[in-house]
């Protein structure tokens, strides 16, 4: 079959991050092409590449043998290519053929808009998407709302269609309906690409996956002869498969206890729905679950960013539920935030400046309200010596750090104030892989310290291989806590589904 | 700086277009400004209050906010060291002076600060409307007060309040115009500068301003210090008020719309919200307007001229991080022109 789409060696780098490092892809007229890697490997960054909301920074992008080269998104579907975005660009209020048709209507000054439903009547016959054009978006469901999106692209005459993500928004059963669809358009000729961090899915759908990992492709095959193993290996990296050595470590007294607290976002919508945890001395807690089931919130709560809506944090004994964050941070929590960029680090200040944003008020980097510029120059000085942190000069600009960089700042800034708790959010999140083991060994470091650690990834493998008990995330709630060391992927993937196994339910009570 | 000498290159160019010399007006401009004792004296004492005002919008940018209603807290100083300075008697006269100081100051960070401050952080009403908002109601209120039957009004037929006492007046160094308040404007800037870089207070309203997320996660009251930097900003906008109605007009008067605190804007922004830069900022936008006179004189060149090498110079500070952008976007648009092309050919 010959190529629709290649993708050759194209890079593109943000300030602190290889995005897309050396990126090959080849996508065949007719064929269901799945790319596979976990968050973070840059298949986002690929997919704006190819549908024109970013230009590449090296290398080139082929259709059907041409190169091209897109400004605009605009020029990418103009050149067939279709993108369904994870998040749904529809208006509500408009009905289903008003939004299809939107931006290309037809009709002259007058819109046309019987012309427009028999347009898309047409159109969902023909490809058996079907849906009631003259509905109201607002009344569809999540499952029909992505129909439309598709229908959107196809009325552009996409002869590529991309899906990112797509079933992460859908239920089983809408999954299985696009699955369908998926089949139903591949018969037609239309090449599909189809993003993904589910092996089960990928091997349902595709007739060929390529691997992507930490910004790069890893590896193409055809999935019928890839076990889920083997992606599984390739998804992580076998070469960099960081079974790190944990010591055996006995855990200590409770630092952290959480019980049944509830936290609820801005638009009053429960986040957190009556978590009760602990974390002990010398123990790392990982919790593991889908992105967006809570965990952010949960953290927030505990370091006080955020208010909660019910329940107790007692940290040390004292119960802190009501403590300014500043507070906090001073009685020993520590908290490496998921973003760095947005919330670590304050970019345009200099190394010096941002070892002592969370401690400017106290020794050594003030006293009695004056600044103390020498004293906290040689501290810094020094955590950049202890954590071999890249260039090792003080009055660099955050900003002007790789982001492996930037994450040694803000884990040397937090360790050294001595915590008794750590928080650390995806700390290893878009590193390279000397990195993530250098994060992983202070971890562990700071473990044999006799720190509580609370420890939330989205890489399955970081948590379990660090974590001496696992707590699972799903829709606000801890669906369980399971030991480390007996933890396997499927478990935890099952128990991220809400669905807890007969087995695991002795091993720790949990709340409802 | 790279904006004003570019500013002042193109000013020659539309001089030299309209059939002027542009040496010879610029000789005008700076002779205007600085060839006399007596120029000297102008132009230094414009600068205080441009530079206090500035120090204040400055102050309000560190933290990431846009106080555009100087004027109206510069008025705001104004009538209540007026109203201090008149109504009060028998006090020392430095220590007549120093009331009305303080006054016109707490007046200004009131006005400037903490009610827009508190309707920021707390309701999250926009800065930007909200000072403009008060600069109105003070401007209009002022001249409320000194109107024909108002109650600040002297009696007579001019719409003006009575003099502050002669004893609260600040000293005059170098006539006719340079007074002592020379010195407020340099001492400001020393304490805005120390304080900034020096305590902890001016390391996190930096913060603030460069990034509220991180400050937020680092513990720092964003709505204490959006409210402490407006508040701030408004006792500085106040000051120069207080300042230069103690200075130069010793009251309250019809026409007395200056509008230092509209360039104070200008001034901060040339400077980059330094300090220091602000007080050679405001020396500079003096200049202008006191040479513009001269200029005018001399070379017959429309002072109106300096107006526009203050737009142009606000128009290179803003553009100074959009001129690389363009060149870049420039380049990688032709360098792609000719693929798009060939690829859409072939593509239908």
């Amino acid at each position: 079959m010959a190529s629709f789409l290649e993708v050759i060696d194209v890079r593109k780098y943000f300030p602190g991050v290889k995005a897309n490092d050396g990126v090959n892809l080849d996508v065949r007229a007719g064929e269901v092409h799945a790319i596979l890697g976990e968050n973070g490997a840059g298949k986002s960054t690929l997919m704006k590449l190819i549908s024109g909301l970013y230009q590449p920074d090296g290398g080139e992008i082929r259709l059907e043998g041409r190169r091209v080269q897109f400004d605009s998104p605009r020029d990418a579907i103009r050149a067939g290519i279709g993108m369904v975005h994870q998040h749904f660009m529809l208006i509500p209020a408009l009905s289903v053929a008003d939004n299809i048709v939107l931006g290309d209507e037809p009709g002259g000054i007058r819109y046309d808009r019987r012309e427009a439903v028999r347009r898309v009547r047409a159109l969902s016959e023909k490809y058996r998407l079907s849906v009631d054009p003259e509905a109201r978006v607002a009344r569809l469901s999540v499952g029909l709302q992505q129909r439309v999106e598709i229908l959107k692209v196809l009325y552009r005459r996409a002869r590529l269609l991309i899906l990112d993500e797509p079933t992460a928004v859908l239920t089983p059963q809408e999954a299985e309906e696009l699955f369908e669809v998926v089949r139903h358009l591949k018969a037609q000729g239309i090449p599909i690409l189809f993003i993904s961090h589910k092996l089960d899915e990928v091997r349902a759908i595709a007739d060929r996956v390529t691997v992507m990992r930490a910004g790069r492709t890893v590896d193409t095959l055809p999935t019928a002869d890839a076990s889920p193993q083997e992606l599984a290996n390739l998804m992580v990296g076998r070469e960099v498969v960081l079974r790190v050595e944990k010591p055996e470590q006995r855990a200590g007294d409770v630092v952290l206890s959480v019980e049944n607290l509830s936290v609820s976002d801005a638009d009053r919508r429960p986040r957190v729905r009556g978590v009760s945890l602990a974390v002990r001395a010398g123990e790392i807690l990982g919790i593991a679950g889908v992105d967006g089931n809570g965990q952010t919130e949960l953290v927030d709560a505990i370091a006080g960013l955020i208010p909660v809506s019910g329940g107790r944090i007692t940290f040390l004994g004292e119960d802190v539920t009501a403590l300014p964050p500043g507070e906090r941070t001073h009685r020993g929590i520590a908290y490496v935030p998921q973003d760095r960029q947005r919330d670590g680090l304050v970019l345009d200040f200099t190394l010096v400046e941002n070892t002592m944003l969370r401690d400017v008020a106290h020794p050594p980097f003030s006293r009695r309200g004056l600044l103390q510029h020498r004293a906290a120059r040689a501290h810094t000085e020094k955590l950049l010596e202890a954590f071999d942190v890249r260039p090792r000069d003080p009055d660099r600009k955050a900003g002007d750090l790789s982001g492996g960089n930037q994450q040694k700042v803000i884990l040397a800034r937090e360790v050294s104030r001595e915590p008794s708790l750590l928080i650390a959010v995806q700390p290893t999140r878009g590193l390279d892989v000397g990195a993530i083991e250098g994060i992983h060994r202070q971890l562990l470091r700071l473990r044999q310290a006799g720190k509580a650690i609370l420890l939330v990834s989205l890489e399955l493998d970081e948590i379990l291989s660090l974590s001496d008990r696992i707590a699972v995330m799903h829709h606000g709630q801890v669906v369980d806590i399971v030991p480390g060391d007996t933890a396997t992927r499927e478990q935890i993937g099952l128990l991220m589904t809400g669905t807890r196994s007969s087995e695991s339910e002795v091993a720790q009570p949990s709340n409802r | 700086m790279l904006a004003s000498v570019v500013a002042i290159l193109i000013g020659a160019v539309i001089a030299a277009v309209l059939g002027f010399n542009p040496l010879a007006a610029y000789g005008a401009l700076v002779t205007g400004a600085f060839g006399t004792s007596m120029a000297l004296s102008s132009t230094l004492a414009g600068a205080v209050p441009l530079a206090l005002a500035g120090l204040g919008v400055a102050v309000a940018f560190r933290a990431g906010l846009f106080n555009i209603g100087a004027e109206g807290q510069y008025w705001i100083g104004v009538i209540v060291a007026v109203w201090l300075g008149y109504h009060l008697t028998g006090l020392p006269g430095w220590l007549h002076t120093l009331v009305c100081v303080v006054g016109a100051t707490l007046a200004g960070g009131l006005w400037g600060g903490v009610i827009p401050g508190l309707a920021k952080a707390y309701r999250g009403a926009h800065e930007v409307i909200t000072t403009m908002m008060m600069s109105y109601i003070a401007i209009y209120f002022g001249q409320y007060l000194i109107a024909a039957g108002g109650p600040m009004h002297a009696p007579g037929y001019n719409a003006q309040s009575p003099q502050i006492v002669k004893d609260a007046w600040l000293t005059v160094l170098l006539p006719p115009q340079l007074t002592t308040a020379v010195f407020f404007a340099i001492g400001a800037a020393l304490v805005v500068w120390w304080g900034t870089f020096h305590t902890t207070v001016g390391f996190r309203l930096r913060a603030v301003g460069a990034n509220p997320h991180a400050a937020r996660y680092a513990g720092i009251s964003v709505p204490v210090y959006t409210v402490l930097a407006l508040g701030l900003s408004g006792m500085l906008a106040g000051l120069a008020g207080g300042v230069q109605v103690l200075a130069l007009d010793h009251r309250l008067m019809w026409g007395f719309n200056t509008g230092y605190g509209y360039t104070a804007i200008v001034v901060a922004l040339m400077a980059r919200n330094h300090p220091f830069g602000v007080l050679l900022a405001a020396l500079f936008f003096s200049a202008l307007s006191t040479g513009g006179q001269n200029m005018q004189m001399v070379s017959q060149l429309p002072s109106s001229l300096t107006d526009v090498l203050t737009g142009l110079i606000v128009f290179f500070v803003a553009a100074e991080r959009i001129v690389p952008l363009t060149i870049a976007w420039y380049r990688r648009r032709r360098g792609a022109r000719a693929q798009v092309a060939s690829a859409r050919e072939g593509g239908r």
